[in-house]
């Protein structure tokens, strides 16, 4: 194992948010704020309680949800992205790494942002509204594999990506709208049970569902199918991965 | 001098059918400095990006220092620093920065003595907290250069180190290069400067096409395929060369003041001095002369106009 090769990935990424950190911590803080101020404050107070949670309350896990996706997929897009089009991967591929130790270091690094943010939109959302979180252990853990699953995403969306345009269709047209779709604002037994159905359709629902359980213990899904799912999801990227690799997909052709 | 790499029967085609390598053998010394000359797209690049593992070859091996380049890659690319041909820098690190973090991505420990030794060898020390978009493009070739050293490779790649450099920066780079073979660096360059390879290589390694058509001591190439010229400047103008001295093949120059005969080095009878003896005979006065050897230049034209 090249720990050295590991840590220099990680620690170039970190170092890169330090340098941005503007972009990558102080805006989602913001846009989360906004969030807070417009659906918690000024409609959430029309709006009625759900599964005896406030408004406000309510949408503050499927809000980290949505904030973690966009954010992990985009740091890992971009963190792999960039060495390609300016050609500095050169050095990443013709480094002693294996691709285990570079995906490590890279989605490593892009989980931890999120994770960080994750935490840092909790407690900015904990001074808009009042929040108890049942499950500790379980919002972690769902915070953690979220992200994580999510950065191995972006990283292969970074990969495939051959113009700055790609890199921006799959979080613009798949993952913002099935986010939005998936029930981050709204519980979908307020649907009509055709779009229930619909709905379950989206993988998205089973990750807010899942985090939204081991805050209020309400869920639109059993959390055993919520973590099954997201589960899944994470062997899927990790397939996907390991045939990029195995065949220098984008890489070494 | 044992092989460090060996290259045997390398192959590379990019879709759809361009065959950029065709079944290359080369073996590379430990110790020495190998130019690979050839024009443009003869894929002296893909060459060296099969060693280091950037491209994927389509067939045959690599082996380095005895370990092959695909089944034990960490064992071969911890030995490789390689500079490549475009400036690709992280604009927005600092240099001391990305020597870090080359040397750790190439599984060394942080070691601010190394990369200290590294920056003043290539004068970089004073710039080693600026940022690299703020360097110029010859300081940038420079931190390419470091951050390939950073590690302390025992084989160095060059792809074209020295295009867009100024003459001044060019010489600096050849003492550098000079240095690490004193301290047992094997270097590989690729140049499309023959004069470089012409001062600073010990083998050449001629590739056209795809393939290798020559490798060869630099001094046994020059010595081996090099013509040697002698020129007479004539007292008096001549017309035409006289029919007594038609078996020399002279060259006679527009004016009429030149008289020049090309013999090969190599052979036991240069007619040297029958020439002069028959230009006696002929009547014919010269007031100097000169003699000259095809430079490697020259010998790298010829050869790639003969394999194409």
């Amino acid at each position: 194992m090249n720990i050295y090769g590991v840590l220099a990935i990680y620690r170039f990424e970190m170092a890169r948010t330090k340098r941005t950190i503007l972009q990558s911590i102080v805006s989602p803080v913001i846009s989360t704020s906004l969030y807070f101020i417009v659906f918690g404050s000024a409609i959430g107070s029309q709006i009625t309680e759900i599964d005896g949670v406030s408004y406000g309350s309510f949408i503050v896990p499927g809000l980290i949800m949505l904030m973690l996706l966009t954010q992990s997929i985009s740091n890992a897009s971009f963190s792999i992205y960039f060495p390609k089009f300016v050609g500095t991967i050169y050095e990443l591929l013709s480094a002693p790494v294996s691709y285990f130790e570079i995906v490590l270091g890279y989605v490593g690094a892009a989980a931890t942002k999120s994770v960080m943010l994750g935490l840092i939109i909790l407690v900015t959302a904990s001074f808009f509204v009042p929040l108890e979180i049942a499950h500790p252990f379980w919002m972690l853990a769902f915070l953690v594999l979220t992200a994580v699953t999510f950065s191995l995403f972006g990283f292969i969306i970074g990969i495939w990506a051959d113009n700055f345009e790609k890199l921006q269709l799959v979080p613009l047209l798949v993952v913002t709208p099935l986010a939005f779709l998936g029930g981050s604002f709204y519980s979908i037994s307020m649907l009509p049970p055709l779009w229930q159905k619909i709905s379950l359709l989206n993988p998205v629902l089973y990750l807010v569902s899942g985090f939204r359980w081991s805050f209020f213990e309400s869920q639109d899904v059993a959390v055993g199918i919520s973590l099954g799912m997201i589960l899944l999801f994470l062997a899927i990227c990790i397939g996907i991965t390991w045939w990029i690799f195995k065949t220098g997909y984008q890489l070494k052709n | 001098m044992s092989n460090l790499i060996s290259i045997s029967g390398l192959s590379k085609t990019y879709e759809p059918d361009f065959q950029a390598l065709k079944n290359v053998d080369l073996d590379i010394r430990e110790g020495e400095i190998l130019a690979l000359l050839g024009p443009n797209g003869a894929g002296k690049t893909t060459l060296i990006s099969i060693i280091c593992g950037i491209v994927n070859a389509t067939g045959g091996t690599v082996t380095v220092a005895g370990f092959d380049n695909v089944t034990d890659y960490k064992k071969t690319r911890e030995l490789i620093g390689l500079v490549p041909q475009e400036l690709t820098t992280d604009s927005f690190e600092t240099v001391t920065a990305t020597l870090n973090f080359s040397r750790g991505l190439f599984g060394k420990p942080r070691n601010p003595e190394v990369v200290e030794t590294v920056l003043k060898s290539l004068t970089l020390w004073d710039k080693r907290d600026d940022m690299i978009m703020t360097l110029s493009g010859g300081m940038k070739r420079r931190v390419l250069i470091a951050k390939a050293l950073s590690h302390e490779p025992r084989i160095l790649f060059l792809d074209e180190p020295t295009a867009g450099v100024d003459v001044e920066l060019r010489k600096e780079m050849w003492t550098v290069v000079n240095e690490l073979r004193a301290d047992g660096v094997t270097v590989i360059l690729t140049t499309h400067y023959i004069e470089e390879a012409e001062a600073i290589a010990d083998r050449v390694a001629v590739i056209n096409q795809g393939e290798i058509i020559v490798v060869e001591e630099k001094d046994e190439l020059m010595r081996k395929l090099g013509k040697k010229q002698l020129s007479f400047e004539l007292a008096t103008p001549l017309v035409i060369v006289p029919a007594a001295l038609a078996d020399y093949g002279l060259d006679l120059s527009n004016d009429g003041w030149k008289l020049t005969y090309t013999y090969d080095i190599n052979a036991e009878r240069k007619g040297i001095t029958a020439l002069m003896a028959d230009l006696v005979n002929a009547g014919i006065r010269y007031r100097d002369m000169e003699t000259q050897q095809s430079s490697l230049e020259e010998i790298f034209v010829s050869l790639v106009k003969e394999a194409s």
